[in-house]
């Protein structure tokens, strides 16, 4: 038998100790869309070498023979894994499954969840940080970055869910 | 004495085991706090579930309050901490094109790398598209990069556009997240849609 979520506030709680942790320790918040973007350099340096040097965008990565993969965020989302993968064992809801509303599809559900996360992560390289990175994190240190990122996400999420409210409700 | 990184020296395998065990903790209290799933987060949206906004909120508060009493009394220095940069146009369109990925995909990055890590083939193709939208990101940055790079202000914090103390801001913006947990509250009644709830 499955677990029951944690109470919302005490893991609001657990979730602020462990980004107060992470700027007492390392002097920066959590991150989320930063460690896919390094992972993606990574896999587009290995596989074509000449295009991330000629590319200004690549190649400010790879200068003074740094390499992407050897991160913080890198490994900080590598650690993001394997602590859901944890958190999955202890609270026995570790399975495969598609998460979808019955009146949707498998293939509708794969084909929005794809866009969703190319969309995501687009705009996160746009505005410097995701829900984790600039929201959260920018919130704790009342960078007026992370404000504008939050009410922006949230606020326009209100406005496109009316579109998309078949695939949820 | 902290940020740790800049009064020790961190070797690099130090600082990468740091972020290893950070983002252990990150994805554990994700993954405990239900973002490992997809129709629990966009309840935010429609109004059936609010973890989003207790748990995001709490966490900020938590953190902001708890390094401001650490940088009160001496130990950490939060001059040293990364206060992200101001870019306004593209904070609020990438912030927009965010909130579109966020009700189609039903995550966000963090939540759907935790969600993928339990198995939820939904949150994998979710970060399949993610590396896509990275890769794109990159290939496009010639074209957008005039976008990305204008209305620059710098690190700057709220609290100084309103001329107030971090404490002060701080007592404001709680006082605002009670009025807005007890919104949610009422939300979870008024919106209560138990044929989902059940199910999560």
């Amino acid at each position: 038998m499955k677990k029951k979520y944690m109470n919302p506030y005490l893991a609001g709680i657990l979730l602020g100790t462990v980004l107060l942790l992470s700027m007492y320790i390392s002097g920066r918040g959590l991150g989320a869309s930063g460690g896919i973007k390094y992972c993606v350099v990574a896999i587009t340096g290995a596989i074509d070498r000449s295009h991330t040097e000629d590319s200004p965008y690549y190649s400010k990565y790879f200068e003074n023979g740094e390499k992407p993969f050897r991160n913080w965020l890198s490994f900080e989302i590598f650690g993001v894994i394997a602590g859901g993968f944890i958190s999955g064992v202890v609270s026995k809801r570790n399975r495969f499954r598609i998460e979808k509303s019955p009146r949707i599809t498998n293939t509708k559900r794969l084909f929005y969840a794809f866009t969703g996360g190319l969309l995501f992560v687009y705009g996160a390289q746009l505005a410097r940080g995701c829900t984790s990175g600039a929201a959260l994190s920018g919130m704790a240190v009342l960078s007026v970055a992370g404000f504008v990122t939050m009410i922006a996400i949230f606020g326009s999420a209100y406005i496109f869910a009316w579109f998309f409210r078949k695939n949820w409700i | 004495m902290g940020p740790l990184t800049s009064a020790f020296a961190f070797s690099e395998w130090l600082n990468l085991l740091t972020a290893f065990m950070i983002g252990i903790g990150f994805g554990f209290a994700l993954e405990q706090a239900g973002f490992s799933s997809s129709r629990k987060l966009v309840g935010m949206f429609y109004g059936y579930d609010t973890t989003v906004l207790k748990v995001f909120f709490t966490a900020a508060i938590f953190a902001l309050v708890g390094s401001q009493i650490l940088n009160y009394i001496g130990l950490l220095n939060l001059n040293q901490v990364y206060v992200n940069e101001f870019y306004v146009y593209a904070s609020i369109i990438g912030g927009v094109i965010m909130g579109g990925g966020f009700i189609m995909g039903g995550y966000c990055p963090g939540t759907g790398l935790c969600a993928m890590s339990i198995g939820k083939v939904d949150a994998a193709v979710f970060i399949a598209g993610g590396l896509a939208g990275a890769f794109l990101f990159a290939e496009t940055f010639p074209m957008i990069q005039g976008i990305a790079d204008s209305g620059y202000r710098g690190a700057v914090r709220i609290n100084e556009i309103f001329g107030i103390s971090p404490g002060l801001f701080s007592f404001l913006l709680i006082t605002a997240a009670i009025v807005m947990f007890w919104l949610a509250e009422k939300a979870e009644v008024r919106f209560a849609r138990p044929e989902i709830t059940n199910e999560l």
